[in-house]
């Protein structure tokens, strides 16, 4: 049977665990994750930098070293995404599932809703589903992949203005001073989306040891081995 | 009769010849030319008939025209008075009412194609332009009908190239930058509150000097003044990256000139000389003094405060909100969600497994 990444489990199939997540999508999570925490620490503080260190300058090179690992990192995560969408075209069924949320399943629109019930206590019993539940799905796209987008365009281009105005990468990036004209809009871009993100990775945290625990399929030990597991009850 | 060349009439107000080639080799350098730069614009002064420029004011402060007159070289003020022919500028002229305004009418018609329209400040839209009549009419009607021939026009200071303080929200007189208005004609933007005096004559000078306009970057800035951030070039860079700064006014990071970046400073966002050419004769910058720069010559510099703070305000989401006070905000909130969640999940499953056991061990 031809694998759907999207599939309600039913409560009569006795499916016990699908392979779901490849090692590179696996490998590319944990990369991810490192990246971000990296680059929201570093980056919270490039916007309000540290206290000061004395010293000559000579010698010191605080800041320096902070927006080195904030650019290094920065480049990591977009070569990430490069390498993640990359997969979505050869990857297995479920490594495309984040990226196309099926809005016109009509099954699907209804397990959304009835995902936010279940969060609101108001079902007794979660549904379960191969990959993506509909409304991790919605939030993973709004809450994560469109802001990692703007992060890494708001990111280049911010890193253009310092390259300056004859590199390529203000040939490639250059367009967003159309959108923005003054470029102090790209941080305020850039650390609203921070936010966002990181009030994602607390969220998709504490759901993903929920769902855990509550709702009959494993979530944590999936990203670590790639199976997910079935309970019926 | 021969037209006068710039030379020729700063010769006649008796300027030493020595004198105009430290201008011709300063200008050079301001404009980054190579060896043999000075050459050029020295010939091109003693050769060129003087280019008449009429200097159109609009809703402005005259700031730049204040900065334009202390132009840093000793002898500048007679040498760019002299070196344009500035045939029109209600501020310095002699004349006025409609003998001023019959000279407009003449350079249009004797110099059509051939002269410099240069515009200090913008036109104000709403109400008919209301704001700002000139004549008896409006301003935005005056500019349009001079731009209309002109071989280029220059627009001074932020005011002209983005609009300025009149159009900070919610822009009332819906004050409009000059490049909005005026259509098959070069437009030069030469930002600032007020431009650099060496940049605006810099600007002129290079026109005069090659017969064209300089290379502009996106925002039509001469690319020779506005290529690079005052965070680029700023002397107080290697405290930047040292990660120095002063916390607060007076600080010992302030004797020290430490890096002005945590009070707000906005050279990582502005492109401007002012850390290169320098004010008043090179004597400071609002950097140099002790300051952080502001971005005036940034596009809506004024709707991005405070002045004092990096992270700046997001109207969008009240007054005084930034990215950082409504991300801890979010995540503040996110947080308590996320306990009383986490709460109600393991209340439930107490009171399921509760149900499930029966009355062995309930409410107890």
């Amino acid at each position: 049977m031809r694998q759907t990444a999207y599939r309600e489990i039913n409560d009569h199939e006795d499916i016990s665990s699908i392979y779901i997540y490849e090692a590179p999508v696996r490998v590319w999570h944990w990369l991810n994750a490192a990246a971000v925490v990296a680059l929201a620490v570093t980056g919270y503080v490039i916007g309000t930098p540290l206290p000061s260190y004395t010293g000559d300058p000579s010698t010191v090179y605080v800041m320096g070293w902070i927006r080195l690992v904030h650019l290094a990192a920065g480049h990591i995560f977009a070569v990430l995404w490069v390498m993640r969408i990359w997969w979505a075209f050869v990857g297995n069924s479920f490594s495309r599932q984040l990226f196309i949320p099926p809005v016109w399943s009509q099954r699907w629109i209804d397990g959304l809703f009835y995902q936010v019930k279940w969060n609101l206590f108001l079902v007794s019993k979660a549904r379960r589903y191969s990959g993506l539940n509909p409304l991790a799905h919605v939030t993973m796209l709004v809450a994560f992949v469109v802001p990692s987008a703007l992060l890494v365009i708001t990111g280049y281009a911010m890193y253009a203005e310092v390259a300056g105005h004859e590199s390529w990468l203000y040939a490639l990036f250059g367009w967003t001073s159309h959108i923005t004209s003054n470029t102090i809009d790209l941080h305020t871009i850039h650390r609203v989306c921070m936010w966002v993100v990181l009030a994602f990775m607390v969220a998709h945290v504490y759901t993903a040891v929920r769902e855990d625990i509550v709702s009959r399929q494993s979530m944590v030990s999936t990203v670590l081995s790639g199976y997910r597991l079935f309970k019926r009850d | 009769m021969r037209q006068q060349t710039f030379y020729d009439v700063i010769r006649e107000q008796g300027i030493p010849r020595r004198d105009f080639l430290k201008f011709c080799a300063l200008t050079a350098i301001a404009m980054g030319l190579g060896p043999g730069g000075d050459e050029a614009v020295a010939k091109a002064l003693e050769t060129k008939p003087r280019l008449p420029v009429l200097w159109l004011h609009g809703l402005e402060c005259t700031c730049c025209s204040e900065s334009f007159i202390r132009a840093a070289h000793p002898l500048a003020k007679d040498i760019v008075l002299s070196m344009i022919s500035l045939d029109y500028d209600d501020t310095l002229m002699a004349a006025a009412g409609h003998q001023a305004e019959a000279i407009l009418d003449e350079i249009v018609t004797n110099y059509k194609g051939n002269y410099i329209l240069a515009v200090e400040g913008n036109a104000p839209l709403a109400d008919d332009g209301m704001a700002c009549i000139v004549g008896g009419r409006p301003f935005a009607d005056q500019m349009i009908e001079v731009a209309r021939h002109a071989k280029a026009v220059i627009g001074w200071g932020t005011c002209a190239a983005f609009g300025c303080v009149q159009a900070a929200k919610p822009n009332p007189t819906k004050a409009t930058p000059i490049s909005k208005l005026i259509r098959d004609v070069p437009v030069v933007n030469v930002p600032g509150c007020p431009p650099i005096a060496d940049v605006m004559a810099g600007v002129l000078t290079y026109i005069i000097t090659f017969d064209r306009l300089p290379d502009l970057d996106r925002q039509l800035r001469p690319k020779m003044f506005y290529g690079q951030r005052v965070h680029d070039k700023c002397y107080r860079r290697a405290h930047f990256d040292a990660g120095q700064f002063v916390e607060s006014w007076d600080d010992d990071g302030a004797r020290l000139g430490w890096c002005l970046y945590k009070l707000g400073c906005r050279g990582p966002t502005t492109y401007n000389a002012c850390t290169t050419i320098g004010w008043n004769d090179g004597v400071s910058s609002p950097i140099r003094s002790g300051h952080g720069c502001i971005g005036c010559s940034e596009d809506g510099f004024w709707d991005r405060g405070p002045f004092y703070d990096r992270v700046v305000d997001m109207k969008q989401f009240g007054v005084e909100s930034t990215a950082d006070t409504i991300g801890l905000g979010a995540a503040a909130g996110l947080g308590a969600a996320m306990a009383a969640h986490a709460g109600a999940t393991v209340v439930k499953r107490m009171l399921d497994g509760g149900k499930n056991k029966g009355n062995e061990d309930g409410e107890g």
